[in-house]
């Protein structure tokens, strides 16, 4: 690896100039792919594989989504990202009335295993590296499908790389897709953990998502902190019911936000992993190095783009994601620069994705890990967040942990409190926004790519599909699947595999999620501001 | 005359609310936070009602204006069903703004159908505050305070 100018580059880098000397004196400081992990979890980072380079964004109908999916294979990504609509994500029919008008729009719907199947028609699910589907509050009932359509297609469930997103808590306090109260939250994510750590080894089990905190207007610190504490309830239930840190790690990821203060953000990375990589060895007794270093997946910030002048959201997008490759993250999505606008069109979504691609392969910045490791600001920055991170984490605690501090409000009164201070500042210019509160110039001729515009007749044609597939189906079947499910719920063993049966049949997300909404009850909006 | 003091002696009541199911409520809460720091007073109705619910709360809390946030696209169903619940409920003097990720053109079309106002992305909250001052003050003297 050498740079422009033809200077060999060493895989990384220590206080001696010397990169022959850095191996012999790996115990005096911190080094990549080593313990604690601050530096990064490989020692050969990007060098040996780069991070995951995915876009997210809905399409409304199965057929769009699908012929996007082959157009996107076809050009050589192994990555699929599927966007679920509202109503799906919370356990809706699309024929229910609050689904109104939000049918296929910010994603696909999908309402019984017939919608996955046209969504992955034609498709060899074999030659996708990261199948991805943003499935919380309803992951059981998605894990389900995508078990039973491998089995149909007579692909080993196995060999399944499935990332569900599967946190559900903050659904309840940061991103509003939940549907039942914290505690079943945990117990329904970790009956997905449990069942994919026995039948889909090479899949994510959880991803702890501390991006909603952020985007709801939080600070960095509690950020991670909310993330982590989150992950100490599931982490606390899956240990439990007999899983193990060691088996579970390597498993197990983080999706955070990548906003726009650049070494906060870059020192917010180290820190996190070194925090995970001590409570997964120290707390939850992992011994495997592989099951202490946390991946670490992080989307650009949407709520930093601004409606005003969106051309220059490129610029933000792009500083954000410097943040998360100096910060040594595993995968990566840049948000489009009409994200403040619509939901992204192909073309904005190109750029957010070339993004990454200039990052990779015309920077130079992949070449050694942790770049920015022993810089006096970026070390002392670390370690700052660090302890600033354990505080409030330990503010949790004082609460009971993250189940009574949903249950309190707790979370969410902090986040209220936070965004509306930022809000605050940014009126009174203590923050600057260029186009928003400085320098408001009128946009020129703006060429901007045309914006998205969702199908107006897809929401009637997928509830006439639902009405159409119900009426087909062996009623009795699916009743006694249903039953079985509340038989499940009341053992208090594993939903998933009952809810696999269910699925078989056709049973609809909302027959399913009716179902354990009988049994758990649901959460509700506190209504804090 | 209308002084400064004007919602210090009659308090005046907004319902902001999130309809539908979008789970996006950090304008929603500054909106409604903004409003109750100037005076107003504010009742936020949380995640998921539905038109009907939000129609039943702003009469029952007998509001001046309703603030409507809308990010996941549906803004065109969820504005034009809550303004068709006021008509059926004979509320139509309950004025309603909004805002959200809506197009420049949705924008002038839910205005055409009566929605006041529609604030965009980046919209300074003391242009909000100010408006909806504007707007109730009128609404209640319309009443014949």
């Amino acid at each position: 690896m050498k740079s422009s100018s033809g200077i060999p580059i060493a895989k990384f880098y220590g206080p001696k100039k010397d990169a022959e000397c850095v191996d012999k004196e790996m115990t005096q400081f911190e080094v990549p792919g080593k313990f604690p992990f601050t530096r990064g979890n490989t020692t050969e980072m990007y060098r040996s594989e780069p991070w995951l380079m995915g876009s997210y964004s809905g399409f409304g109908s199965a057929e769009e989504a699908n012929s996007r999916f082959k157009e996107l294979l076809a050009s050589g990504t192994t990555s699929l990202n599927i966007a679920l609509d509202l109503p799906t994500q919370q356990g809706l029919d699309s024929d229910h009335p609050l689904a109104s008008g939000e049918v296929g729009r910010v994603g696909v719907a999908i309402d019984t295993l017939d919608d996955l199947e046209r969504l992955l028609d034609d498709i060899d699910l074999s030659q996708v590296r990261n199948l991805s589907c943003i499935a919380n509050a309803v992951s059981p009932i998605l894990l389900g499908m995508f078990v039973v359509l491998a089995e149909k297609r007579g692909i080993n469930a196995e060999d399944l790389r499935l990332y569900l997103q599967n946190d559900s808590l903050k659904e309840i306090t940061a991103r509003g897709n939940y549907i039942f109260p914290a505690l079943a939250s945990v117990k329904l994510s970790v009956d997905v953990m449990e069942y994919c750590r026995k039948h889909l080894t090479k899949s994510s089990t959880i991803s702890f998502c501390g991006y909603h905190f952020r985007e709801s207007g939080c600070t960095a610190i509690q950020e991670i902190a909310f993330t982590l504490a989150n992950a100490r309830a599931y982490m606390a239930e899956a240990i439990r019911r007999g899983l193990t840190a060691d088996d579970l790690g390597p498993t197990l990821n983080m999706f955070l936000a990548a906003g726009m203060d650049l070494f906060e953000e870059i020192s917010k990375f180290r820190a996190t992993r070194r925090l995970w990589a001590h409570m997964m060895r120290d707390e939850f007794g992992a011994h495997d190095p592989k099951a202490q270093a946390i991946t670490i997946r992080c989307y650009t910030s949407g709520s930093q783009l601004t409606a005003q002048r969106p051309l220059n959201n490129i610029v933000r997008t792009t500083i954000e994601a410097l943040a998360g490759v100096l910060g040594g993250v595993q995968a990566m999505v840049v948000s489009s620069m009409d994200e403040a606008l619509c939901i992204p069109s192909r073309e904005t979504q190109q750029v957010a994705l070339d993004t990454q691609y200039i990052l990779y392969n015309e920077t130079g910045i992949p070449h050694t890990a942790d770049p920015l490791g022993g810089s006096y600001y970026v070390e002392q920055l670390t370690d700052i967040l660090e302890n600033a991170i354990l505080k409030e984490l330990s503010k949790i605690e004082e609460q009971g942990g993250a189940i009574a501090a949903i249950k309190k409000g707790y979370i969410q009164t902090i986040l209220s409190e936070s965004s509306y201070s930022l809000q605050r500042e940014i009126e009174e210019g203590k923050r600057i926004i260029i186009g928003v509160n400085k320098l408001q110039r009128q946009a020129y001729d703006e060429h901007l790519p045309d914006l998205f515009r969702p199908d107006s007749e897809g929401e009637s044609r997928q509830i006439c599909r639902l009405l159409k597939l119900k009426d087909s189906r062996d009623a009795n079947a699916v009743l006694k699947a249903l039953t079985r499910i509340k038989e499940a719920t009341m053992t208090g063993e594993n939903v998933v595999p009952a809810v696999t049966e269910a699925v078989r049949l056709y049973a609809t997300i909302g027959e399913i999620t009716d179902v354990l909404k009988n049994a758990y009850g649901e959460a509700h909006d506190l209504g804090i501001f | 005359m209308i002084s400064e003091s004007f919602e210090k002696t009659f308090p005046l009541r907004i319902l902001i609310a999130k309809s539908g199911l979008d789970g996006h409520n950090r304008g929603a809460k500054i909106v409604a936070r903004a409003l109750a720091d100037a005076g107003f007073e504010v009742i936020y109705t949380g995640l998921r009602q539905t038109p009907e619910q939000i129609v039943a709360s702003a009469i029952q809390e007998d509001v001046d204006a309703i603030g409507l946030s809308v990010l996941s696209g549906a803004h065109i169903s969820v504005f034009t069903n809550v303004l068709r619940c006021l008509r059926e409920s004979g509320a139509s003097d309950i004025s309603i703004f909004g805002g959200g990720i809506i197009s420049a053109e949705d924008a002038i079309e839910l205005k055409r159908c009566g929605v006041a106002e529609i604030f965009g992305p980046g919209t300074s909250l003391l242009t909000i505050v100010n408006f909806v001052r504007h707007l109730t003050k009128e609404a209640y003297l319309n009443k014949g305070v």
